[in-house]
């Protein structure tokens, strides 16, 4: 019976079963990545381009070429977002006959997709949406045929100088992957958390871990852990923006504010969003269309009639940290932020999410 | 051996009902057909709307208070209160103000029309803890729409309430909706007290704000009517925090007092995040709430 019962975990794919650990010979690497884009679509994290400071800029797309995958990439301007919250998609189509109409609801996804070499960031993003969009009350379709049809290879990274994952709890991934890749020099430490997963492993040579990769991994997790230069203190935070709701401090990063929404455009975890329906010239067919939208637009809480019931930037911009850092945690006891620190590197501005955290604790701006 | 990925459809898990935990409920729409159109007033219709499907119809049940969003393809989607009661299932009635691109629109159709319906979404009034109790509804302006369901359940549940009031005020006489059926609350003993800001040549009642009717209703009922009272107040924010402050004056508690929010509303079903005031989903944890919960709402009034 409870053999059974653990079978079955195991198939649901991103459920928590017992982890099983390999190592994998890094000139394995390349062949395993064979094996998987000969089975299915690959994204995976790519050098784009260089920016001003010739750093590279990396991007989430499609690829079936090794090479093209760089896994050692340190954060990708945008999430891997737009393959299970695209910035726009339909939510159902109308076909209009006279009076009467068909509604035609489609999830906008066809087959499955391996993301080879998502931070542990970002897949905790996926776990956290999860909360709300899978497993929450009306699971959202959309997201969920597509979160379903994700398999994710993990990788580890070391943190940049805006990383503060590790004060929001997301510097490790727990589960929400399949795979996960440690680097241990010549080798990687492999976590198995799938079937899909173990049965891709059987195509390449791997080894059970001895005692000094055990040492080895333990190693790599405490050189990361050295690394963290930007943190929150989440310290009774939920009360503390509670108290400091009225705080002039939200009034001084409201004026430097643009409202320009690039915060929660660049966002792995942001889904707010905002529905339009349009007519086909023919008047034959008609769309509704989902597009993401960022609670620091103007427009976000305005009703009809012209009543704005957030008119002033600030009053936005703090909404957007109280749903994150207080509402959520509230509900699922962590926040709706995962400390990518993609945001504070996009704004133009330059409103970093720690320096906001540490004002409103009166810890100087 | 098998490998690859392998590709998971979750519309093969489709529930014949309509389950709210099923993803495939989500974008689900009732395919309704106006059956009437009452103009009450140049602004505002009420719209008798029947879902076609006679079982869904049927299997259609809702509670006073909640809303559903009415769908017309290709123009838009929108939440509105539910304006019938709930003994009629899904041939509800919508009391629609015209303000914008979907109720101007609507405005301008006629009987006969499809539409789509989802919900009912929200939380009520929850009318049956309220028996036995005296009930105090007071409405400004469309405020009246949403009250409309439960004055309905008090009409046909008249033996389980105490004293019913009614306190409805508008900007001036033009804007009275329902007066046909002001009689009929009469006569079901339903003390119906109306006052308008703005009088005219046609209107002999009295003239003044909401709250000065009100106080006239209170100042007439004995100290104990008001341990036995349960309110319900629907209208702009501004009215409903001064005639809540007068009641709690009155030691009518505040969890025993219910208002009707109103936000944008993308979805209904706290996705869109449109509708939260503070950290709360207006979609999800109201739009009814006690006074209580209002008034620690960070951003409520
Ligand atoms: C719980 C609830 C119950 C309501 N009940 C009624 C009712 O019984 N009668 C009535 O006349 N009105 C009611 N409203 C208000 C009604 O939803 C708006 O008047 C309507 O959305 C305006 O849509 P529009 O397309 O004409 O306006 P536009 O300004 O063109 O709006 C475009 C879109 O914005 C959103 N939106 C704009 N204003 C509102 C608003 N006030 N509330 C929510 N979403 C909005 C909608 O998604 C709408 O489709 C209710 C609102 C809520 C939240
Ligand atoms: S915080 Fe920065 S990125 Fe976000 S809206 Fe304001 S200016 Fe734009
Ligand atoms: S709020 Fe900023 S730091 Fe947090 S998850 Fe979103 S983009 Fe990353
Ligand atoms: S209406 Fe979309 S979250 Fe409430």
């Amino acid at each position: 019976m409870k053999k059974r019962a653990r079978r079955h975990r195991r198939e649901e794919g991103h459920g928590r079963t017992d982890m099983i650990f390999r190592t994998l010979g890094k000139a394995e690497l390349p062949k395993l990545f064979g094996v998987m884009a000969a089975g299915g679509k690959i994204v995976a994290p790519v050098e784009a381009g260089r920016d001003r400071e010739n750093r590279p800029v990396y991007v989430f797309r499609e690829t079936a070429r090794f090479e093209e995958a760089a896994l050692s990439y340190t954060t990708t301007k945008l999430p891997a977002k737009r393959y299970f919250l695209p910035y726009r998609e339909d939510l159902a189509t109308f076909r209009i006959e006279g009076d009467d109409w068909q509604k035609l609801v489609d999830y906008n996804v066809d087959r499955p997709r391996i993301f080879f070499g998502l931070h542990p960031c970002d897949i905790n993003a996926l776990n956290r949406l999860d909360k709300v969009l899978l497993n929450g009350v009306y699971p959202m379709p959309y997201y969920v045929a597509k979160r379903k049809n994700m398999f994710i290879v993990g990788i580890d990274c070391l943190p940049q100088p805006y990383c503060f994952c590790r004060s929001m709890g997301a510097d490790t991934a727990l589960h929400g992957f399949d795979m996960f890749l440690t680097d241990l020099g010549d080798d990687y430490f492999v976590e198995i958390l799938s079937d899909t997963a173990y049965n891709f492993l059987r195509c390449v040579r791997t080894s059970e871990p001895g005692e000094d990769d055990h040492a080895r991994y333990m190693k790599a997790v405490s050189r990361k852990n050295d690394k963290f230069i930007a943190h929150v203190d989440t310290t009774d935070l939920t009360k503390i923006l509670d108290m400091e709701f009225q705080s002039e401090v939200w009034k001084q990063w409201g004026d430097r504010c643009l409202a320009c929404g690039t915060c929660a455009n660049v966002c792995p975890t942001c889904y707010c969003y905002g529905v339009e329906e349009t007519v086909s010239v023919d008047l034959g067919s008609a769309r509704k269309t989902k597009t993401l939208y960022s609670c620091n637009l103007l427009d976000f809480a305005e009703v009809a009639g012209g009543h704005n019931f957030r008119p002033e930037r600030h009053v936005r911009l703090k909404y957007r940290y109280y749903h994150k850092h207080r509402g959520f945690v509230e509900a699922y006891e962590e926040p709706l932020c995962v400390g990518c620190g993609r945001c504070g590197e996009s704004c133009l501005a330059g409103i970093t999410v720690p320096e906001v955290i540490a004002s409103v604790r009166g810890e100087g701006a | 051996m098998e490998t690859g990925v392998k590709f998971t459809d979750i519309s093969l898990g489709r529930s014949k009902e309509r389950r709210r935990d099923d993803p495939n409920t989500f974008e689900y729409t009732y395919k309704a057909e106006i059956t009437n159109i009452h103009r009450l007033t140049p602004k505002e219709s009420l719209y008798r709307i029947q879902i076609l499907d006679p079982e869904e119809r049927i299997r259609f049940t809702f509670s006073p208070g909640q809303f559903v969003m009415l769908e017309l393809p290709g123009i838009g989607e929108a939440p509105f209160s539910i304006s019938s009661p709930p003994s009629r299932h899904g041939d509800v009635e919508l009391c629609i103000r015209s303000v914008g691109n979907l109720t101007n629109f609507l405005s301008k159709v006629g009987r006969g029309a499809r539409v789509g319906i989802r919900g009912p979404f929200g939380t009520s009034f929850p009318t049956w803890e309220m028996h036995g109790q005296n009930v105090l509804l007071v409405a400004g302006g469309l405020g009246l729409a949403p009250l409309r369901t439960p004055i309905a359940y008090v009409q046909e549940n008249r033996s389980r309430f105490g004293d019913a009031d009614i306190v409805y005020g508008t900007k001036d006489p033009s804007q009275l909706l329902f007066t046909y059926q002001y009689d009929m609350w009469r006569a079901d003993d339903i003390n119906l007290r109306l006052i308008v800001e703005k009088g005219g040549p046609s209107w002999d009642g009295p003239v003044g704000m909401i709250t000065t009717a009100l106080d006239e209703i209170l100042a007439a009922k004995p100290p104990s009517y008001f341990q036995k009272t349960f309110a319900i107040v629907c209208g702009p924010p501004v009215m409903f925090k001064f005639v809540c402050t007068m009641l709690n004056e009155r030691e009518v508690p505040m969890q025993k007092m219910f208002v009707s929010l109103e936000r944008r509303m993308h979805c209904g079903m706290g996705k869109c995040c449109r509708c939260n005031v503070g950290s709360t989903y207006t979609c999800l944890k109201g739009p009814v709430f006690d006074y209580w919960t209002v008034m620690n709402l960070k951003e409520a009034i």
